[in-house]
């Protein structure tokens, strides 16, 4: 990164990346795109850690009595990945890179509302995940994510509470991301940016951030509580002391199921602004894709006790979370056809941010109507805790969120190296991603209507076949991801010049503020005098 | 195995209703994704950029029409799915009332332990006759299990502090997978066994051959003497508890008011924690609490004793003594 230390040359405009140099102007930087580049490296080191696991998880499987480790060391490894996947990688992925960085862009401020509560936020990310690494380093914690009492409050000999504390930090950190975007999208839009001419990437992290404030403090709460519950038996998980286990699955899934909406919604919010960039032509159905975002974020709080349908929730209770995870759909199904809708008589190109974006409407298509079998209830009891489940929730947040992360990497990328990507083996690398995603996973969706339950260390040797198959998709997937970790790499310090606007796009970010940004990311008060996605230069419309 | 088969054996009553459902679903599922794909597919090729000086394309902004039409039938669809899978999900887990044979299962780390009513025991293996209504009570002695048969298509959570009930009818003999489905500690991945479905003569003398130590109900009246039980709940006659004749299966009064229908989970209750709810008439702390001191299996044994009180074939002629009027109010047996 040595391009980041430089200053500038003689008449050279100063952006953000050459106004200071040295450490101190990056870990006490108070700029919203400095503190996203933070996170952008701290999440891929999270993402190589979380992937690492998940290569070695694939490699044990592929001989039904475990290739490589035993079961302790298997259940560690599964537990790891998730925990550092959803709450170190997943949930602060597209939210605190691209967010981060394009928010305040994209609405013509200047910064977030609370500068130094945004590098808060970093802080404790960092510090919540330096807490999860080091309960690895010391032996790792073998729960499942999902923490169940009580497993996690009483029978687990592992580091239960330095990973519960991580997550609890983590948490924090999320919360504060998203009251900052919050106020910024309330208070700091520019004059001329109407709640209807936001830009869908916005509308979408606005939801977000409600999830993040309403949610993330309840899973805080079932931490303490079983902190508590395991270090002094409180009696409020464990039967023994007087407890019940099925409120924990309550507490947690009520944070946790409405934060697959956090993991997810900034994805489509990215996915809403390339399609329009790609197929040059405004969105179809703007306000439809912009109340979905906020219809996801109310009604997913109700669907959470889908997660307990086997669990013995009474029957009455588990017909109304399925009757609400069906209506949870139906959001997702009106954003997938507004943005088929959007490419019909479109004028369309495929540069690689569009092609990670086929690849989201294709893969999330599967993973969403997947989630219709899970929220049947009778099928659920066949599918629930096997394979099924994981290839699922894997179509959403690696074939939907990752793709989506990957697109708007690729899609912002000159925008904020100043850069452009080789264009030639980013292709190569989404095709990769794609073959090897799909290899990986949907053999697991008939291993999973077979029978094999999930967090299986060992299984029955009729799913090797299936099993193998997953592994040597997993291996092509891990390569797809290799791939442009090397060449963003090396385009950040040689590629060439990005002009102001490659891709002809619409958006403050790229049409009034220069490439890569200042400081300040304008030079002049912008003024918003259009709606968005205005490719063919229509007369502005106030309200449609 | 099967093949290349994307069903398990169907090896229940439910099986080929269950993948009826599954059917269904996969199709709606397919014909909606390959819509979706090829009309995706299909514009990037005929709305493809042909020349950088194309004409930027004119905006179509919304059609309320189509919003309503891609909102309103896929519902539809899935109003379908949520109906026919509710349906069949009530009839799983709501066991028959009557003629069921009815199985006890414990769940502790990391094995099965099952005893049938005539007090066969077995470890990590079922064995159920074809053509019979099974039910099972499941109980945890440590953690979360679940209970999961593949080729009968049914799971169940077994919670700890919890009874957990569902049943199925076995239709084809065989040998079939049983798995732990809910994660539950190091040998998760081996707290499995096998489910044996047999003819039902041939699963006579199978039972036939494995009894020692008396029926459950048996083992259960053995422990209501080890452990004291006797002494106080005195069968027939006033005691200092409530006598336990005719109790299971009839409402109960309490003594703050309340009504319960005395089922396995106010047994389990009242063995465990007996001041959480007394009956109407009888002191408090009477009864040291059980919580801890029992194990799964022999709280099982208990209740299936104190369930044999309330058998018809068990009941003395006579009819009712009057110390269970007191205790039993609206009874219709």
């Amino acid at each position: 990164m040595s391009t980041l230390y430089q200053q500038p040359a003689v008449g050279e405009r100063p952006t953000y990346l050459n106004v200071d140099y040295g450490w101190k102007s990056w870990l006490f930087t108070t700029d919203h795109k400095r503190i996203a580049l933070l996170y952008l490296f701290s999440i891929t080191a999270f993402f190589a850690v979380g992937g690492s696991f998940a290569v070695m998880m694939r490699l044990n499987l592929v001989s039904p009595e475990g290739l490589l480790f035993n079961a302790d060391t298997y259940n560690k490894l599964f537990t790891m990945h998730g925990i550092i996947m959803v709450f170190f990688f997943l949930v602060p992925s597209i939210p605190a890179v691209l967010g981060n960085f394009l928010i305040p862009i994209m609405i013509g401020a200047r910064d977030l509302a609370f500068p130094r509560i945004n590098l808060l936020s970093w802080y404790l990310y960092m510090i919540g995940g330096i807490l999860a690494v080091t309960a690895v380093v010391q032996g790792g914690v073998d729960t499942g994510w999902t923490f169940y009492a009580p497993f996690s409050t009483t029978y687990s000999n592992t580091h239960v509470i330095l990973t519960a504390v991580g997550v609890f930090v983590a948490g924090f950190s999320s919360i504060l991301t998203g009251l900052n975007f919050i106020i910024t999208i309330h208070k700091m839009r520019a004059p001329g940016m109407t709640w209807s001419r936001l830009p869908l990437f916005v509308w979408s992290h606005y939801a977000t951030a409600i999830i993040q404030v309403l949610g993330t403090p309840v899973v805080a709460i079932t931490l303490v509580l079983l902190g508590l519950e395991r270090v002094f038996h409180a009696g409020i998980f464990d039967p023994a002391d007087g407890g019940d286990p099925i409120l924990f699955q309550h507490l947690f899934w009520f944070y946790s199921h409405p934060a697959v909406y956090i993991m997810i919604l900034p994805g489509m919010g990215v996915i809403s602004e390339l399609v329009p960039c790609f197929s040059r032509k405004a969105i179809f159905g703007y306000s439809f894709v912009a109340y979905s975002s906020m219809a996801i974020a109310v009604v997913g709080f109700l669907v959470w006790g889908h997660h307990l349908f086997v669990s013995g929730q009474s029957l009455y209770l588990g017909t109304v979370f399925s009757f609400l995870s069906f209506v949870v759909a139906v959001p997702s199904a009106i954003k997938v056809f507004n943005w088929t809708a959007t490419m019909y008589k479109g004028s369309i190109t495929f540069e690689t941010p569009m092609l990670y974006a086929f690849g989201f409407i294709g893969l999330f298509t599967i993973g969403g109507l997947t989630g219709l079998f899970l929220a049947t209830m009778a099928v659920d009891v066949h599918l629930t805790d096997t394979y099924f489940v994981v290839a699922h929730f894997h179509y959403v947040m690696v074939g939907g969120m990752v793709m989506a992360y990957l697109g708007g990497i690729h899609f912002w990328f000159p925008k904020i190296t100043g850069r452009m990507y080789p264009e030639g083996w980013a292709k190569f690398a989404a095709l990769i991603v794609f073959v090897g995603f799909n290899l990986t996973f949907f053999p697991q969706f008939i291993l999973g209507y077979l029978g094999a339950p999930r967090r299986y260390a060992t299984y029955a040797p009729e799913f090797q076949v299936l099993n193998v198959m997953s592994s040597a998709g997993a291996s092509i997937l891990g390569i797809g991801y290799i791939i442009p970790l090397v060449y963003l790499t090396w385009a950040w310090m040689r590629g060439p010049k990005a002009p102001q606007n490659p891709w002809g796009a619409k958006g403050l970010e790229w049409e009034q503020s220069p490439t890569p940004p200042p400081t300040d990311n304008f030079e002049h008060q912008p003024i918003v005098t259009e709606d968005a996605y205005n490719y063919a230069g229509e007369e502005a419309t106030l309200d449609r | 195995m099967g093949g290349l088969s994307i069903f398990p054996p169907r090896a229940s009553a439910m099986a080929g209703e269950l993948d009826a459902l599954y059917t269904f679903l996969l199709v709606v599922s397919a014909t909606m994704t390959a819509l979706i794909f090829f009309l995706v597919f299909f514009f990037a090729v005929k709305y493809r950029r042909r020349s950088p000086n194309d004409p930027m394309p004119k905006p179509i902004h919304s059609s309320i029409p189509l919003e309503i039409i891609w909102t309103v039938i896929p519902f539809g669809f899935m109003l379908i799915m949520f109906a026919w899978g509710t349906k069949m999900y009530y009839n799983e887990y709501t066991p028959p009332t009557a003629n069921t044979l009815d199985i006890y299962v414990t769940g502790k780390q990391w094995m099965w332990k099952v005893q049938y009513p005539g007090g066969q025991r077995e470890i990590n293996e079922l064995h159920v006759p074809t053509g019979q209504s099974v039910k099972l009570t499941l109980a945890s002695e440590d953690v979360i299990h679940s209970f999961f048969i593949p080729a009968f298509r049914i799971k169940h959570d077994v919670v700890p502090g919890h009874f957990e009930t569902f049943w199925f009818q076995p239709t084809l003999p065989g040998r079939y997978h049983l798995f732990c489905a809910e994660y539950c500690g190091t040998n998760h991945s081996r707290m499995g066994g096998w489910v044996t479905v047999m003819e039902p003569a041939a699963y006579e003398t199978w039972l036939s051959g494995g009894a020692t130590g008396g029926s459950m109900a048996q083992q259960g009246e053995k422990l209501f003497e080890q452990y004291g039980c006797v002494t106080c709940h005195v069968l027939d006659q006033k005691g200092r508890c409530p006598s336990l004749r005719n109790v299971f299966g009839h409402a109960v009064q309490l003594d703050d008011g309340r009504t319960v229908i005395a089922d396995e989970a106010y047994l389990r209750e009242s063995i465990l924690n007996p001041n959480a709810k007394v009956v109407a008439g009888y002191q408090r702390d009477v009864m040291p609490n059980f919580q801890g001191q029992i194990s799964e299996e022999q709280l099982l044994q208990l209740i299936v004793y104190i369930k044999s009180l309330s058998n018809p074939a068990a009941q003395p002629t006579g009819g009712q003594p009057a110390t269970n009027a007191a205790a039993v109010k609206g009874v219709t047996p």
